[in-house]
C-alpha cells in the first residue's frame, strides 16, 4: 500500500508540472502587453513597467521564468497580484467558500443521485424506473448556467423562497446553487448506480444472502449497495474537483464570493499570477482526489489489492 | 423441416449495425430525437423557411416587448425580434457542436487508435499527455484559451466560430482518447486480429481493415452525446461573453445579452433557452437510443 501510493504520488509530478506549465504558458506568453490598461486612460511610464517585468522575471526566457515561479510556489509563496496583493491571501479568503458550495453540492448529488438510481434500479421498468430516466435525460440536458437562472427567477424573483443573491456564505444559503451546480452531475450518479444495481442484483451473492434468511433490507443496504456503489464512488470523488473548478457559472449567477469569481475576474484584467496560482491548486485538488479515490477502492472492494 | 427452417433464414446475417439499426426502428424515443434534429438542422441551413425578418434589426422603441401575434416570443432589449433571433442562432450552434465533434473524435481516435495498438513507449507519453489536458478543469479551461485567442481585438464571424472550436476541441481530445484506446486494446487481442498477422498483414492493413471497423460503436455513441454537450458548453461560454459574440447570432449570446435584465424581461431569456436544451435534449436522446442498440448486453 505505501508503496503504491509512494508510485502513484511520483506519477502526479509530471501531470502537476505539464497542467501548471500549460496554463503558465497560456496566461503569461500570451501576444500584446500584459500592463496595458492598469493605469487608467494613460500609458503606464517606464519605471512602473520595468519595476514590473522585473517583479514577473518577464524578461527570462520561459522556462526560466517558469522555473523561478515553481521555486517560489514549493516554499509556498504564490507571489503578488499586479495591484500588490498577496495571491495566496485572496486564495484563502475565498476558496473555503467554494470548497463549502463543492461539499454542499456532493451531498446532494450523493443523497439524491444514489436514492433515485437505487429505488428505479431494483424496480425494472417500473413507472419510477421510467421517471428517472427521463427526468435524468432532462437534467443531462439543461445547461448549469439555465437551471440557474431558471431557478433564480421562479423561487428567488416570483414565489419569493429563497434569497435571490448569497448574501452570506453559509451552508443553509448555500443550498439551493449546491442544488443548480450538483444537477447535471446529480444525473449521471442516478443512472450510474441503476445500471450497478440492476446487474449485480442477480448476482450470486445476493441470491445467497437471500436464501439463508437476511432481511431484504440488509441484503440491499450492505451486500448490493456496498458492491454496487464503486463506480459511482469513483465519479464522486472526480467530481468534486470538477465542482471547485467548474463553480464559476454558479458563483456567477448566485454571486457566491469564492474562488470562480475571482479567477473569472483575473483572467479579464490579465492578472496571471492569481490564475495560475488558482489553477495550480484546483490541479492539486483534482490529483490528490483521484489517488484518494482508488485508495478508497481497497477499503469496499477486498479483492481489490495494491502492492 | 428444412422447408420449414429455410424462409427463417432468408435475410443475409446481419452484422452490428444492421442489428442496431433493426433495433432502433422501433424505438419511439430515437424518432422523437431525429425529428427535433431534423427541424434545428433545417433552421441551421434555411432560417429563412421559419422566420422571415431580419435577426438584427433593432428598434429600441419596441424594447423588451412580450409576446404578442406580431413577435411570437417578444423582443429583447435592443429590440431585436426573439422569434428571428433564436431561428438564426440555430446555424452557430450546429456548426459549433458539429465540427468541435469532428475534430475532438478524429484527433482523439486516431491517436487513441495508435496509443491503443502500438502501445509502449508511445502509449505512455500519450496517455500522460492526455492527463495533463484532463487535470485541467473545463471551463477555466477554455476562458484562459479564449481569452488568449481574443487578445486579437475585433475578429470575424469565422474567426470567432473557429477560436470557441478550437477550444472546446483542445481541452476533450482526450475522452475520445481514452475511449479508443481502451476499446483498441480489448480488439488488439481478438483471434481475427492475430489471424489478419499470421496471414502476413501489415499494420496499417490490420488497424483501418480489422480493428476500424470493429472499434468505431464506442467512439459513435460519445460523438452523438459530445455533440449535445458541445452546443451546451458552447452556450456556458457565450453566456460568459467569451465564446461567439456579436455579430455571430447564437442561443447562448442572446441569453448572455437577456440575464442583466431577467426581472423585467424574462422572456428574452427563456424562449432561447428552451431551444438550446430542446436541441441538446435531443442529442442526448439519439446517443442513449444508438447505445442501447449498440451493446447487446443492454438489448
Amino acid at each position: 500500500m505505501g508503496r503504491y501510493v509512494l508510485r502513484r504520488l511520483l506519477q502526479m509530478v509530471p501531470v502537476f508540472l505539464g497542467t501548471t506549465f500549460l496554463i503558465y504558458v497560456m496566461v503569461w506568453a500570451v501576444p500584446g502587453d500584459p500592463f496595458e490598461g492598469k493605469c487608467g486612460d494613460r500609458d503606464c511610464p517606464e519605471s512602473y513597467v520595468s519595476a514590473m517585468r522585473e517583479r514577473f522575471n518577464l524578461d527570462d526566457p520561459l522556462l526560466v521564468q517558469y522555473a523561478k515561479y515553481l521555486g517560489n510556489l514549493v516554499r509556498g509563496d504564490f507571489g503578488l497580484t499586479s495591484s500588490g496583493l498577496q495571491v495566496a491571501d485572496r486564495i484563502a479568503a475565498t476558496f473555503p467558500v467554494t470548497l463549502k458550495l463543492a461539499l454542499v453540492a456532493l451531498a446532494v448529488e450523493a443523497v439524491i443521485g444514489i436514492t433515485a438510481g437505487v429505488v428505479s434500479g431494483l424496480r425494472n421498468r417500473g413507472f419510477l424506473d421510467s421517471l428517472v430516466l427521463v427526468s435524468t435525460l432532462f437534467l443531462i440536458s439543461i445547461p448549469v448556467f439555465v437551471t440557474g437562472y431558471v431557478v433564480q427567477l421562479v423561487f428567488g424573483l416570483q414565489l419569493g423562497w429563497i434569497s435571490p443573491t448569497v448574501t452570506s456564505p453559509t451552508i443553509g444559503n448555500l443550498i439551493v446553487p449546491g442544488f443548480v451546480l450538483a444537477s447535471l452531475s446529480m444525473a449521471y450518479v442516478a443512472r450510474l448506480s441503476r445500471a450497478s444495481i440492476s446487474e449485480n442484483r442477480r448476482a450470486d451473492y445476493v441470491r445467497t444472502a437471500l436464501a439463508k434468511g437476511l432481511p431484504p433490507r440488509r441484503v440491499v443496504g450492505v451486500h448490493l449497495l456496498r458492491n454496487s456503489l464503486i463506480p459511482v464512488i469513483t465519479f464522486l470523488g472526480t467530481d468534486l474537483g470538477a465542482f471547485l473548478g467548474g463553480a464559476i457559472v454558479t458563483e456567477g449567477i448566485f454571486n457566491v464570493p469564492g474562488v470562480g469569481g475571482l479567477v473569472f475576474r483575473s483572467i479579464l484584467t490579465k492578472d496571471g499570477a492569481m490564475v495560475t496560482g488558482v489553477v495550480t491548486v484546483l490541479v492539486l485538488v483534482y490529483l490528490l482526489m483521484t489517488l484518494l479515490v482508488d485508495l478508497l477502492y481497497a477499503v469496499l472492494d477486498p479483492r481489490i489489492r495494491y502492492d | 423441416m428444412t422447408e420449414q427452417i429455410v424462409p427463417l433464414v432468408d435475410e443475409r446475417p446481419r452484422g452490428l449495425f444492421g442489428d442496431a439499426w433493426h433495433a432502433l426502428r422501433r424505438r419511439v424515443l430515437f424518432w422523437v430525437a431525429v425529428s427535433i434534429i431534423f427541424l434545428v438542422v433545417l433552421m441551421a441551413l434555411f432560417p429563412g423557411l421559419f422566420a422571415s425578418g431580419d435577426p438584427n434589426l433593432a428598434q429600441l422603441s419596441r424594447s423588451r416587448g412580450a409576446p404578442s401575434a406580431e413577435a411570437w416570443f417578444g423582443y429583447d432589449n435592443q429590440g431585436y425580434d426573439i422569434y428571428t433571433r433564436v431561428v438564426h442562432g440555430a446555424r452557430a450552434s450546429i456548426v459549433v457542436g458539429l465540427l468541435s465533434t469532428v475534430g475532438v473524435v478524429l484527433v482523439g481516435a486516431t491517436i487513441g487508435m495508435f496509443a491503443g495498438f502500438y502501445g509502449g513507449w508511445l502509449d505512455a507519453v500519450v496517455s500522460r499527455i492526455a492527463d495533463v489536458f484532463v487535470g485541467v478543469p473545463f471551463v477555466l479551461g477554455a476562458i484562459v484559451i479564449l481569452t488568449t485567442l481574443n487578445a486579437g481585438g475585433d475578429a470575424g464571424t469565422v474567426r470567432i466560430v473557429a477560436q470557441v472550436v478550437l477550444s472546446l476541441s483542445v481541452l476533450s481530445w482526450p475522452v475520445a482518447m481514452r475511449i479508443m484506446r481502451s476499446t483498441a486494446i480489448a480488439a488488439k487481442q481478438q483471434d481475427y486480429v492475430k489471424a489478419a498477422r499470421a496471414l502476413g498483414a501489415s499494420s496499417s492493413r490490420i488497424i483501418t481493415k480489422h480493428m476500424l471497423p470493429n472499434c468505431v460503436a464506442p467512439v459513435l455513441v460519445y460523438s452523438t452525446i459530445a455533440l449535445g454537450a458541445f452546443i451546451g458548453a458552447e452556450a456556458t461560454l457565450s453566456y460568459l461573453g467569451i465564446g461567439l459574440r456579436q455579430p455571430v447570432v447564437s442561443w447562448g449570446v442572446m441569453i448572455n445579452s437577456a440575464k442583466d435584465y431577467l426581472r423585467v424581461a424574462p422572456h428574452a431569456l427563456l424562449f432561447p433557452a428552451g431551444f438550446l436544451t430542446a436541441t441538446v435534449l435531443a442529442f442526448v436522446m439519439l446517443g442513449d437510443a444508438v447505445r442501447e442498440a449498440l451493446d447487446p448486453k443492454l438489448r
